[in-house]
């Protein structure tokens, strides 16, 4: 009784995780929110223009410009749609999106990465980090710690490095304004994304958060640039659900 | 009871569980991002028709390279070179094969169509994001011809503004003075042009002296001061129709007249009997406001963008310094406490900062500073250069930049120069002569 209590009572003190529905990248309707008309003018323009059954294969031009100076009007995407329908069954390029692609273990060994030597080495210095360490003759239990707290420091910094790499920081943002997305991510054993969430999802098509949509979007990029994350070799329950913080203010406040 | 239920709570929970492991990334690459610009694909009568028009072979293609350097000379962008592109613009416009503008390293795609209407030009454009495989935006502009190079600004614009955040600064123009011939004797001449150079137009013959042009920041409004019989006068032109008119004579010396952030007054300063101070003019009444009054040389005035305050340089301390004071002239207070001397204070669009030249130790910096005077940085360091203006978006510098004579005489030059607020992305802006004292216009379309 002791016994099961005293392993458990790490996880008493803890408020149970409560993790929402996960959504995918794919829900993120960029299409849609930029499908409003920048203006008025523009908006009545594509409605006439949707009206019109016969312009199927044109793209909403405004038939009469009156004005020198060019107007913006925003296009459909009713032509975009067929080809997506046309060329899914042909080569479906877009499911590559959130998922990882199908490469076996095989075809990994054989493929060379220029831009995974950093990783190779961080790589090699951690497993003789980890051997070190365990020839210091951690006992059971302080390992078992580690495992209940997250990543030791060289775990955390080799994932922090390679996500520093890969996140172009839009440079146009305020530094004074809240900036931060957070971006739950579900991942496979050898770190690549099968999931990824913005919190604060709602914040991104709110009018006035158009900078945070920006910073959001340039998080995603990184994250899916930089797959597979560099996770440790070992572990996976312990990593399989991470948390991304993306914060700008320290680089942009400079 | 109690006991039983946490005994139960402990024996049905599971034994091993993990807290949500938080990663915070604070830092990134400042690189600039990796985009593709796909030439616009055009059909073969509408290319036929523009090549009538426009006497250029392939409107789409040049439209993109607008682009292309537009987003180049920004500094954020890397245009990737259009060898390593694997796939033909009129099937990239339709459907982008996003793996293969991965493989090139691209982050975001370009990808767009120019087609003749009715003899009009119109232009589809679409971006793209390249590792979401997603659209990210797409509009279409219908023009007459002659404002392809417009399209291709706009376009730079909208792509801008989409990955960065903030509006952009490419469809602008830029007004200079044109200079010609040697230093003791300049012919010099209004012109404008657009920000990346092309299209220069001179307003102006040379017969007359002109300085200090600046554009309104509301309209296309030019405000510049000409002498006339060896007497200042402050001119306002229009862009847009060629009208002119003099605001007024001014006896003694008159100093860099500027737009109010509403373009409907005037801020400059005049010099009478050895003291000048800081006035401004209704444009609607031609009155006159005395905004100084202090035995010292107040001079190079500039309203903050909310039109509360304003800025300037004086040498009341003794050292010429710049100050900042309520737009009624009360509560003046010197804001530049750094070693050297402090002139043509300008205040950012943005709000945020006040950009000056400082003359130290013999050389002269482009700097800015918070509007609190705290947070100095200087961007640029040289022989002689001054008078900063500011890009609509409030993140380009352009001044001009002069270069010693040498024993003979010669040498001299007077070329205009723009920085971003990083101090790394400094470029010659190409003119077709020398040119100093440049001013940045508004976006002309928004």
């Amino acid at each position: 009784m002791i016994l099961i209590a005293a392993m458990s009572l790490p996880f008493l003190s803890k408020i149970p995780i409560d993790l929402p529905p996960i959504v995918s990248v794919e829900l993120i309707q960029i299409t849609d929110k930029t499908n409003i008309p920048f203006a008025p003018k523009a908006k009545k323009i594509i409605e006439k223009v949707k009206k019109k059954e016969k312009l199927v294969s044109e793209q909403a031009p405004p038939k009469v410009v009156k004005k020198e100076k060019p107007d913006a009007v925003p296009l459909p995407d009713e032509n975009i749609e067929k080809v997506k329908k046309q060329e899914d069954k042909k080569q479906n390029p877009e499911k590559i999106d959130t998922e990882v692609k199908q490469v076996s273990e095989f075809e990994k060994q054989e493929l060379f990465d220029p831009n995974n030597i950093a990783a190779l080495i961080d790589k090699s210095k951690e497993e003789t980090a980890e051997t070190k360490y365990k020839t210091d003759k951690v006992t059971q239990d302080q390992e078992k710690s580690v495992d209940m707290l997250g990543l030791s420091l060289s775990e955390e910094d080799a994932l922090k490095a390679q996500i520093f790499g890969c996140w172009s920081i839009p440079l146009g943002l305020p530094y004074n304004e809240n900036l931060l997305v957070r971006i739950k991510l579900r991942l496979k054993p050898d770190g690549s994304v099968i999931r990824s969430e913005i919190l604060d999802h709602a914040r991104m098509n709110k009018p006035g958060q158009g900078f945070y949509k920006v910073l959001a979007e340039s998080a995603l990029r990184a994250i899916q640039l930089c797959q597979p994350l560099r996770v440790p070799t070992t572990g996976y329950e312990r990593w399989k659900d991470l948390q991304l913080n993306f914060d700008a203010r320290e680089m942009l406040g400079g | 009871m109690k006991f039983r239920y946490i005994f139960l709570l402990i024996v049905l929970l599971p034994i091993k569980a993990f807290a949500l492991i938080e990663v915070d990334i604070t830092r990134g690459n400042l690189s600039p991002l990796p985009i593709a610009v796909s030439p616009l694909s055009i059909d073969e009568e509408s290319k036929e028709n523009f090549r009538m028009i426009l006497k250029k072979k392939n409107i789409g293609s040049e439209i993109s390279k607008i682009v292309e350097n537009n987003l180049k000379q920004s500094g954020l962008f890397n245009p990737l070179n259009k060898d390593a592109f694997l796939q033909k613009p009129e099937i990239a416009n339709l459907k982008p094969r996003f793996e293969d503008w991965a493989l090139i390293k691209a982050q975001a795609l370009v990808t767009g169509k120019v087609t003749s209407v009715d003899d009009k030009l119109r232009v589809e454009f679409r971006l793209w994001d390249v590792l979401a495989g997603k659209e990210m935006m797409a509009l279409a502009f219908t023009t007459v011809p002659t404002n392809w190079r417009r399209v291709g600004h706009i376009i730079t614009d909208k792509v801008y503004e989409r990955l960065t955040g903030e509006k952009g600064y490419f469809d602008t123009r830029i007004i200079y003075v044109a200079e010609e011939g040697p230093k003791t004797n300049r012919i010099k001449k209004l012109a404008i042009m657009d920000q990346d150079g092309f299209n220069t137009k001179y307003l102006t013959l040379g017969n007359e002296l002109v300085l200090t042009p600046r554009f309104s920041p509301t309209n296309q409004m030019v405000t510049y001061l000409s002498y006339f019989r060896n007497l200042p006068r402050v001119y306002l032109l229009d862009i847009e129709t060629g009208v002119q008119e003099v605001v007024g004579d001014f006896a003694g010396m008159t100093f860099a007249p500027r737009f109010s952030p509403d373009g409907k007054k005037i801020i400059m300063s005049f010099a009478m009997d050895g003291n000048s101070d800081i006035y401004t003019m209704d444009l609607e009444n031609r009155l006159v406001e005395r905004i100084t009054n202090h035995p010292s040389i107040d001079t190079s005035p500039s309203y903050s963008p909310n039109g509360k305050y304003i800025c300037f340089n004086s040498d009341r301390s003794g050292y010429q310094q710049i100050y900042v004071m309520k737009s009624d002239g009360t509560n003046v207070k010197r804001i530049s406490y750094g070693k050297g001397l402090y002139g043509t204070p300008v205040w950012s669009p943005r709000g945020d900062l006040i950009a000056f030249t400082k003359l130290h130790k013999g050389k002269f910096f482009i700097g800015v500073m918070r509007i609190d005077g705290k947070g100095e940085r200087l961007l640029t360091e040289n022989f002689y250069q001054e008078a900063p203006s500011w890009s609509p978006n409030g993140r380009v510098l352009i001044f001009y930049r002069e270069t010693k004579t040498d024993a003979k005489g010669e040498g001299f030059s007077a070329k205009l120069w723009s920085i971003d607020l990083t101090g790394y992305n400094e470029r010659l802006v190409e003119t077709e002569s020398d040119a100093s004292d440049p001013s940045w216009s508004a976006l002309l379309s928004n």
